[in-house]
């Protein structure tokens, strides 16, 4: 019987886990900030942080937080991509063999539903927090703008996912919503001034939402486009400038006067 | 069941609720933190974070992203093995419900809709939404309340921004989840959602209280003056204020600043002014032109 320093020292002391692991972690200043920035996941953070900084009721860990909802959304929603067609002849029923036939199924479609609702109400509060802490304030200022788009597109985000399942709360949903689109100002055949553009329900801003001149398959393919590809792309992208910001416009604020 | 019991156990309104309870907890928990940051403040005493040391983020920060990462991801999966995400029949675009709702995160701007047209509360009110909440960083030129909580450095802007937040987003969004049913009439949370209820509410338009027709020549040049010189007088008046008591503030906000503050805020103010006009004037519009109506 080997002791648990001898099993401890084989696992650490071939070649394969150093190749892994390039150091051991001896909990000196050294390597403690090695975990940081040596760890692709972790060097989002500075090595060193300032304690109030990081204290729960300072930023409620908001932010994160919604980042934690984005990403569970993401592994989520790449799972429910494998048993979904974009077609208004098998969404809904895919959603129901979500419901019925796919082992834990209804679970991933709940932790989806409940994520994105979860991630719209967080993003809302992270803004506020940051709002009250002034901390949209120079040297901010453009990286709450990142964040402002960042909370538009989360609102995209859920909005495009309504008409995925192709029920009648997602077709009404995205209806009324899209209605929206018809009524804009010389770009929607019902908006003010429109007419002089020769604007028509077969040329506007709702027709390039939807594809067409009302709820049908190619604005069920371009809701699920937008929602599984293009936005999280941006938002991703957004995501990395915002969180970059962060760190060079000197870290979570603290008070200046 | 009891309607009201009924119609927050909806499982997509339990998010709304959860909504709401967590936005009260942090609001109270944001202004507690101010107003003890203010007595520290008048007393002459540093705020939090003023004097701060350093620490690893290996491992305190870490440990605690690691912990609220674990209580969320255990908050998820409990609400999604209690509470199954509904699905409705399957899409009928010649069956439409009633009340049809947009997402609810937009139904604050879907109760606009029964004070203003389309094309402001659909599109031009939810873009000024978005270009204020983008300008707020270089309109407000306070430096003060930079990077702690406060609320008496910064009143005015905490109070405008709390009153869009709370009021015209949170608040509509609430009356638009709980208190609105078919028709969008309203239904109080105790009441039974009746399909073949109908409100006649004859609406009229500003100048029919004078007696003019608002679609004449007479009732648009009415209309036009009433919403020019709310919006002429609402952008001269606060710098006439000023001027008098408060010169330095105008030279400090310069000519773009002030008339972008003052337009973003008289729009917002135009939202409850209007409502107060609907609900309790019963009006409809103010203005008729040939193109829009306001």
């Amino acid at each position: 019987m080997k002791s648990l320093p001898e099993i401890t020292d084989k696992v650490k002391k071939n070649l394969i886990w150093k190749s892994v692991f390039r150091r051991d972690y001896r909990n000196t200043v050294r390597d403690r900030a090695q975990a940081v920035f040596g760890n692709v996941f972790l060097h989002l953070h500075p090595v060193q942080v300032r304690e109030s900084a990081v204290k729960l009721r300072f930023t409620w860990g908001m932010g994160g937080i919604t980042l934690f909802a984005f990403i569970i959304l993401v592994i989520t929603g790449v799972v429910l991509m494998f048993y979904y067609h974009p077609s208004i002849d098998q969404a809904y029923t895919d959603i129901k063999d979500l419901e019925f036939q796919v082992p834990f199924g209804v679970i991933l479609r709940n932790l989806h539903r409940w994520g994105a609702h979860f991630m719209v109400i967080v993003v809302m509060i992270h803004m506020f927090r940051v709002f009250m802490t002034g901390s949209y304030k120079a040297p901010r200022q453009f990286n709450w703008g990142v964040g402002v788009i960042l909370l538009v597109l989360t609102f995209l985000l859920s909005f495009t996912g309504y008409l995925t399942p192709w029920d009648q709360l997602g077709f009404w949903a995205i209806t009324v919503g899209t209605n929206m689109g018809a009524a804009t100002p010389l770009l929607g055949y019902q908006g003010p001034f429109s007419e002089y553009l020769h604007i028509t329900p077969y040329n506007d801003v709702r027709f390039a939402l939807l594809g067409g001149a009302q709820v049908g398959g190619n604005a069920l393919l371009r809701s699920y486009i937008w929602h599984c590809v293009a936005i999280p792309l941006v938002a991703t992208i957004l995501m990395m400038v915002h969180f970059w910001r962060v760190r060079k416009d000197g870290g979570i604020s603290k008070p200046q006067k | 069941m009891n309607p009201f019991i009924e119609i927050i156990t909806q499982p997509d309104n339990i998010a709304i609720v959860i909504m709401v309870i967590m936005v009260s907890f942090y609001m109270v928990w944001a202004f507690q933190q101010a107003f003890q940051n203010d007595r520290l403040l008048a007393a002459g005493l540093p705020v939090d974070g003023e004097n701060d040391r350093f620490i690893d983020t290996f491992k305190p920060l870490v440990r605690i992203e690691l912990l609220i990462a674990l209580v969320v991801m255990v908050g998820l999966t409990v609400w999604s093995i209690l509470v199954d995400a509904p699905l409705e029949e399957i899409a009928n675009p010649t069956l439409t419900p009633n009340p049809a709702k947009a997402p609810w995160y937009f139904l604050g701007l879907q109760e606009l809709l029964v004070y203003f047209d389309p094309w402001l509360a659909g599109v031009v009110l939810p873009s000024l939404i978005v270009v204020g909440l983008l300008a707020i960083p270089y309109i407000d030129i306070n430096p003060k309340g930079n990077g702690y909580y406060t609320f008496a450095e910064r009143k005015w802007s905490i109070i405008i921004f709390s009153f869009g937040f709370f009021v015209l987003w949170l608040l509509l969004i609430v009356i638009g989840v709980f208190f609105r049913g078919p028709g969008w009439l309203w239904y109080w949370p105790w009441q039974e959602w009746d399909h073949s209820r109908v409100v006649f509410e004859p609406t009229r338009d500003l100048t029919a209280l004078i007696g003019i027709e608002s679609r004449s020549l007479p009732g648009f040049i009415i209309g036009a003056i009433v919403v020019g010189s709310y919006m002429v007088g609402g952008m001269i008046a606060p710098y006439l204020y000023w001027k008098k008591n408060n010169p330095e503030l105008l030279t400090q906000l310069g000519m773009i600043r002030y008339v972008t503050i003052i337009f973003l805020f008289i729009t917002m103010m135009s939202i409850p002014i209007k409502m107060v006009l609907r609900l309790v004037f019963l009006i409809k519009y103010v203005w008729i032109t040939p193109w829009f109506s306001v």
